[in-house]
């Protein structure tokens, strides 16, 4: 019995039966498709159309559907299609697809222009909420640490600790690494250029200078936005989507106090560190470089620095270590505390850590830079 | 089809499963027959839910063999696999819908996938499937995160049957549902059951369920099946996890 599914048509005087015949199942489905857009058209052809399914050797929800949609095209005024030679068993399917009520037409949103403006206009109109959201965030991490400073020992060290380790410790190979290379490639740059104004030894000066107060700072908050400010989206998201958050708000907890505090605190203290540490790799790079492809010493290197550098250089640099390391917690906080149910609003959520956090990085740079020319440094 | 309910759909042969030195399943047999709603129960963390997942694939296993529509699932390549796994739908604990899919394309996402039919079909079949597990046509634009948790299973049972699967795994359908949403649930197994041929394979912790929903009962402990059987066998045995489980106070309170 099993075989290519039919439907044929059978004159019996004036009434007109729509014979199926095998399997009509959901694998058939688009010929079963054709087949039943062809017979509709025969509607109101007949005073009288009915549809034999006693053929039919194998029936599921597809076919059950498609012959139900047959019935309800045929159905025309007063005289309504009947299904005849339904089976016991496939009888309480068909009851069931009978009671489906006709689609609702599903709209699709079809990209318009005024659609796209009105994006944009949102996009802009947010901007400021973007603002005040930080505004909002950085003040609720200053009353936690206003209250966690009256009672310390409501202060979290542990998990303070533990994110230390995270942000700080396991960063260290690969902030070296990324520096160090860095100053490589300045000395290797510089020396290739100076040297054909015979200002090889220069390359000291550069080097010092722009490691000690922008690349070391700069790129290793850039580094950090995207490896730990994407990591405290992503943990606090998933807390967010599985309401861990909200059950530590009922029982009593502060979710800034408990979750961001020590996360901001543990990247504060670990940014200038971690500064530190990628410009003393990336001078000593640089250094390597002199010394290898530009024939300057380490004697004379370390002679022409300390000449080129003052503690000014590096106090510039260092401080704004911590700053930016606030701007970072903070957006990824705020972000990870945004995000709502779903897996991708997750992903755009930390993608958008990471936009902003580098974002605001090199505009703190920015004001940074314009501050210490005003004051003299 | 009198001699096709002799047929196992699913026949487990002396599976053993092991994570590290912890031996969760060992040396277990266990034969689904077809068309039967088979409930399987047993203690918290006795593997009801990794003998599922090692059925359907998801755990690896150490030894043994299992046949599912009398397909070694071992031996078999990948185009016989997926025929396999076409005939079958899932229910997993957590609905495990995808989140940023509204429910009509999660409905609609194994369709899609394994057949070639009309979007208007599928939007038709998708309201039908909405229909059955007795959800309103409204919830077909909505995301799993606004859903209410009954309705995610409801959704997620739907997606399960999407390609009118001959065989459907549940694992833990009513937990988390209240009791009139439980009992509507296992009313749905039984109805879906009739109606499209289904055979069941239920992982329940509900009293309720294996009393109405269930043909036959399953009883997991020790990495073995120590019973199977109907609801009246199990009553009768000696056994004292049995015993407890189905003469407790809950038990009583269910059966009065």
């Amino acid at each position: 019995m099993n075989g290519d599914p039919k439907l044929e048509r059978i004159a019996k005087g004036n009434a007109l039966a729509l014979c199926a015949t095998g399997t009509w199942t959901a694998s058939f489905a688009p010929a079963l498709e054709r087949m039943v857009a062809d017979a509709e058209k025969l509607a109101g052809s007949r005073p009288n159309i009915f549809i034999d399914v006693s053929e039919v050797s194998k029936l599921d929800t597809f076919g059950a559907w498609l012959i139900e949609r047959l019935r309800r095209s045929l159905t025309q005024g007063t005289a309504e299609a009947q299904i005849a030679g339904l089976s016991a068993n496939y009888s309480s399917l068909v009851d069931e697809v009978r009671r489906v009520k006709a689609t609702p037409v599903i709209e699709t949103g079809a990209i318009t222009i005024t659609g796209m403006l009105e994006q944009i206009g949102r996009a802009v109109a947010g901007l400021s909420g973007t603002v005040t959201d930080l505004v909002d965030m950085l003040g609720a991490v200053l009353a936690a640490s206003g209250r966690v400073l009256i009672r310390p020992r409501s202060f979290r060290l542990t998990s303070t600790v533990h994110h230390l380790e995270q942000v700080c410790w396991r960063a260290v190979p690969i902030i070296v690494l990324i520096t160090f290379l860095i100053g490589c490639i300045i000395a290797q740059q510089g020396i290739f250029h100076f040297r054909r104004f015979g200002a090889d030894i220069f390359v000291v000066d550069m080097l010092g200078v722009l490691v000690l107060r922008e690349i070391g700072v700069l790129l290793v908050a850039i580094m950090i936005a995207g490896r730990s400010g994407s990591a405290y989206t992503a943990e606090l998201g998933s807390m967010k989507m599985r309401e861990e958050i909200d059950a530590l708000r009922t029982m009593g907890f502060d979710p800034i106090e408990v979750l961001v505090l020590p996360r901001m605190l543990a990247l504060v203290l670990a940014l200038p560190i971690l500064a530190f540490l990628g410009a003393m790799a990336a001078l000593y790079g640089g250094g390597l470089v002199a010394w290898l492809y530009g024939g300057v010493d380490p004697e004379a290197f370390l002679l022409r620095l300390r000449d080129a550098i003052s503690i000014d250089h590096f106090i510039v640099g260092i401080v704004k270590a911590p700053v930016m390391a606030a701007v970072i917690g903070i957006v990824a906080c705020v972000e990870g505390l945004a995000v709502q149910g779903s897996a991708e609003s997750l992903g755009q959520h930390t993608t958008s850590s990471v936009v902003k956090g580098i974002f605001f990085v090199i505009v703190m740079d920015g004001v940074f830079a314009i501050f210490f020319a005003s004051i003299g440094m | 089809m009198a001699p096709e309910i002799q047929d196992p759909i699913i026949r487990v042969r002396d599976i053993t499963v092991q994570f590290g030195s912890t031996r969760v399943l060992d040396g277990l047999n266990l034969d689904v027959k077809r068309g039967e709603i088979l409930g399987f129960v047993g203690p918290s963390g006795a593997g009801k839910s990794v003998l599922t997942r090692t059925i359907i694939g998801l755990v690896s296993k150490v030894a043994g063999r299992i046949e599912v529509f009398g397909v070694d699932l071992d031996s078999s390549n990948t185009s016989q696999r997926r025929g396999v796994e076409r005939r079958w739908g899932v229910l997993f604990q957590q609905g495990a819908l995808f989140s940023s899919l509204t429910v009509r394309q999660n409905i609609q996402f194994p369709m899609r996938e394994y057949l070639k039919v009309s979007q208007r079909l599928m939007d038709e079949i998708t309201m039908a499937k909405l229909a059955m597990v007795g959800l309103k046509p409204e919830v077909a634009e909505r995301f799993p995160s606004e859903l209410s948790g009954g309705m995610i299973k409801r959704v997620a049972l739907a997606r399960a049957l999407a390609l009118d699967p001959e065989l459907v795994f549940l694992d833990e359908p009513t937990s988390g549902l209240d009791p009139i949403g439980a009992g509507d649930f296992d009313e749905l197994v039984r109805t879906l059951q009739r109606t499209l041929g289904l055979t069941v394979f239920m992982v329940t912790h509900d009293l309720d369920s294996l009393y109405t929903a269930c043909d036959r009962i399953a009883v997991l402990g020790n990495g073995k099946i120590i019973a199977a059987g109907s609801i009246a066998d199990m009553q009768a045995s000696q056994h004292p996890w049995l015993r407890q489980y189905f003469h407790g106070k809950r038990a009583r309170a269910v059966m009065s």
